[in-house]
């Protein structure tokens, strides 16, 4: 079994009237069933209100399955007692920085997790420098959270979790609200901490330009997952990501197009540099 | 701009007040007031000023920011000196028209003008040399044997701690949504009081509503990160008394003993 587990996972949303009756049930996610291997680096896209976020906040158990199971490195989600254990393995990072920055300097925000889970003060400070270091922050440690950049606050977010030690990290649009710089650094950041510590990575984002890293794809629509595998099949498929709402990056959506005027091109073209390869310039 | 405010008036250097636990820092602030209640002569006061000197010298922080913290009372200030100078009765020094001025009265404006001043500039010396980080890590320690009456201490101070981090924030969120309805032809500017409280509706509402909004994300994230309250926490930075902790309280607690003996044996 891998670090993350889902089975037959169905959510729903019940919306009330004034008087608290019933007046629909909406399905934010129906019937998914994912298995993430430890070290993976997956994403998950989808366009606005396709279930792709109420399936993240499952993982950290913040939401409940109203069907089926999650499994977290083997705890189930639902199971009370595990709750914080399941918490420190899966951490979570959410879309706006300023709303997930508790410490009033960089160092103190960090430290927030690691005091949280009773960890003695001296390693409290070791797993800062050391979370701080592997996203680039550290020179910022002393530094109030309200001066940095949109990207740099990501990171000091990233490093938040981290700090905790978690198998595997959740990340909610990290980038939704940041400039292209800042999705970059935040992209590279996240990179490294699956590259360099093998921390499991998945990564729900609507940038298409940001999953071509990944290892493996999942595109949710209306609940369940339309389409699963590696960035390069899930871009062979230009036609059926337009049909759920979807772009594809720029060179992939420009070597389609060229191969469907007659040139001889491969499918699932993700770079600048494999299209000029392939075009043989 | 409104990003570079900086809460509270935390003067940056490093010096021996500075370094000093926030617990002795505000037991010294409350001994200090109690003191300034406690003597009623001017030997009294000379002491006072005296240690309050001493500790300005030692906190490195330039004097006029001390005088600084003056502005806000000027007003108060002159209110209590003109009613104890012209209406306290007792042996007359000198009269103009029907207003009398006394002896007593002259000495009661002083002593009043004197205590104002320093408690403004002791109470300035402490939030001076404190981050308000310190301060609530203080205070959350000093009360922290409320809780056995049920006080939440720890809540408290967190709650404090977070209102002090998102004020800047939630400072920002107005000044975007002031600029936001001034586009749409909103008015902050003119007309009689009513007028501009009304005015202030259509800013205080899109601020309530994201208040709110971001008290629900950051609730969630402090969730996501194990937050369960005080019970089992561990903190990052500690508050141990050192030596020169325990040597402040000393001369602290000496102080107040030498208040007591002028303002009450001696005299």
């Amino acid at each position: 079994m891998g670090i993350i587990k889902t089975d037959n996972l169905v959510f729903e949303y019940i919306r009330r009237d004034e008087e608290g009756n019933v007046e629909g049930i909406t399905r934010a996610v129906d019937e998914v069933t994912l298995d993430i291997k430890q070290g993976d680096f997956v994403a998950i896209l989808g366009h606005n209100g396709s279930g792709k976020s109420t399936l993240a906040k499952h993982i950290n158990a913040i939401l409940y399955p109203t069907e089926g199971t999650v499994w977290v490195d083997g705890m189930d989600t639902s199971d009370e007692d595990k709750l914080w254990d399941i918490r420190q393995s899966a951490g979570m990072v959410f879309q706006n920085p300023d709303n997930q920055i508790i410490g009033q300097i960089v160092e103190e925000d960090v430290g927030f997790g690691p005091e949280n889970l009773g960890v003695p003060t001296k390693e409290i400070w070791e797993r800062m420098e050391e979370s701080l270091k592997a996203v680039g922050m550290y020179e910022f440690r002393k530094h109030s959270p309200n001066k940095l950049s949109g990207g740099q606050k990501q990171r000091v977010s990233i490093a938040g979790v981290i700090a905790m030690h978690p198998k595997c990290i959740v990340l909610d649009e990290p980038t939704a609200m940041l400039d292209p710089n800042g999705r970059k650094e935040v992209i590279r950041a996240v990179r490294a901490l699956n590259d360099v510590e093998n921390i499991t990575v998945v990564l729900i984002t609507h940038y298409m330009e940001e999953i071509i890293y990944a290892n493996k794809v999942f595109v949710m629509d209306g609940g369940k997952v339309a389409m699963e595998g590696t960035p390069r099949e899930i871009f062979s498929q230009v036609e059926k990501l337009k049909s759920l709402r979807l772009d594809v990056p720029q060179v992939t959506l420009l070597a389609h197009e060229l191969k469907k005027s007659g040139l001889p091109l491969p499918d699932g073209i993700l770079t600048k540099e494999e299209l000029v390869t392939a075009l043989g310039l | 701009m409104l990003r570079d405010i900086t809460l509270g008036q935390y003067y940056q250097t490093d010096s021996v007040i500075h370094r000093l636990d926030p617990r002795v820092k505000l037991v010294a602030t409350l001994i200090f007031i109690i003191s300034l209640f406690l003597v009623d002569n001017f030997i009294g006061y000379a002491v006072a000023a005296l240690f309050l000197f001493m500790v300005i010298k030692l906190s490195k922080v330039p004097f006029k920011f001390m005088v600084r913290g003056m502005k806000a009372i000027v007003f108060l200030l002159l209110i209590a000196v003109v009613f104890n100078l012209f209406f306290t009765p007792g042996e007359v020094v000198f009269s103009v028209w029907k207003i009398k001025v006394t002896k007593e009265g002259i000495y009661l404006a002083a002593f009043m003008a004197i205590r104002l001043v320093f408690l403004i500039m002791g109470s300035s010396v402490m939030t001076l040399t404190t981050t308000p980080n310190q301060l609530t890590d203080g205070l959350e320690k000093l009360l922290s044997p409320l809780k056995k009456v049920k006080v939440p201490v720890h809540e408290i101070s967190m709650m404090m701690s977070i209102a002090l981090r998102f004020i800047p924030i939630l400072l920002e969120e107005t000044d975007k949504i002031m600029k936001a309805q001034i586009a749409r032809g909103a008015d902050f500017e003119s007309g009689n009081l009513i007028k501009k409280a009304k005015s202030l509706v259509p800013l205080l509402v899109p601020l309530f509503i994201s208040a709110f909004r971001r008290a629900n994300d950051l609730a969630t994230a402090m969730e996501a990160r194990c937050y369960r309250g005080g019970d089992f926490r561990t903190k990052m930075k500690p508050l141990i008394y050192q030596k020169r902790d325990r040597l402040a309280y000393l001369v602290c607690w000496g102080y107040l003993l030498l208040c007591i003996v002028i303002g009450k044996i001696l005299f």
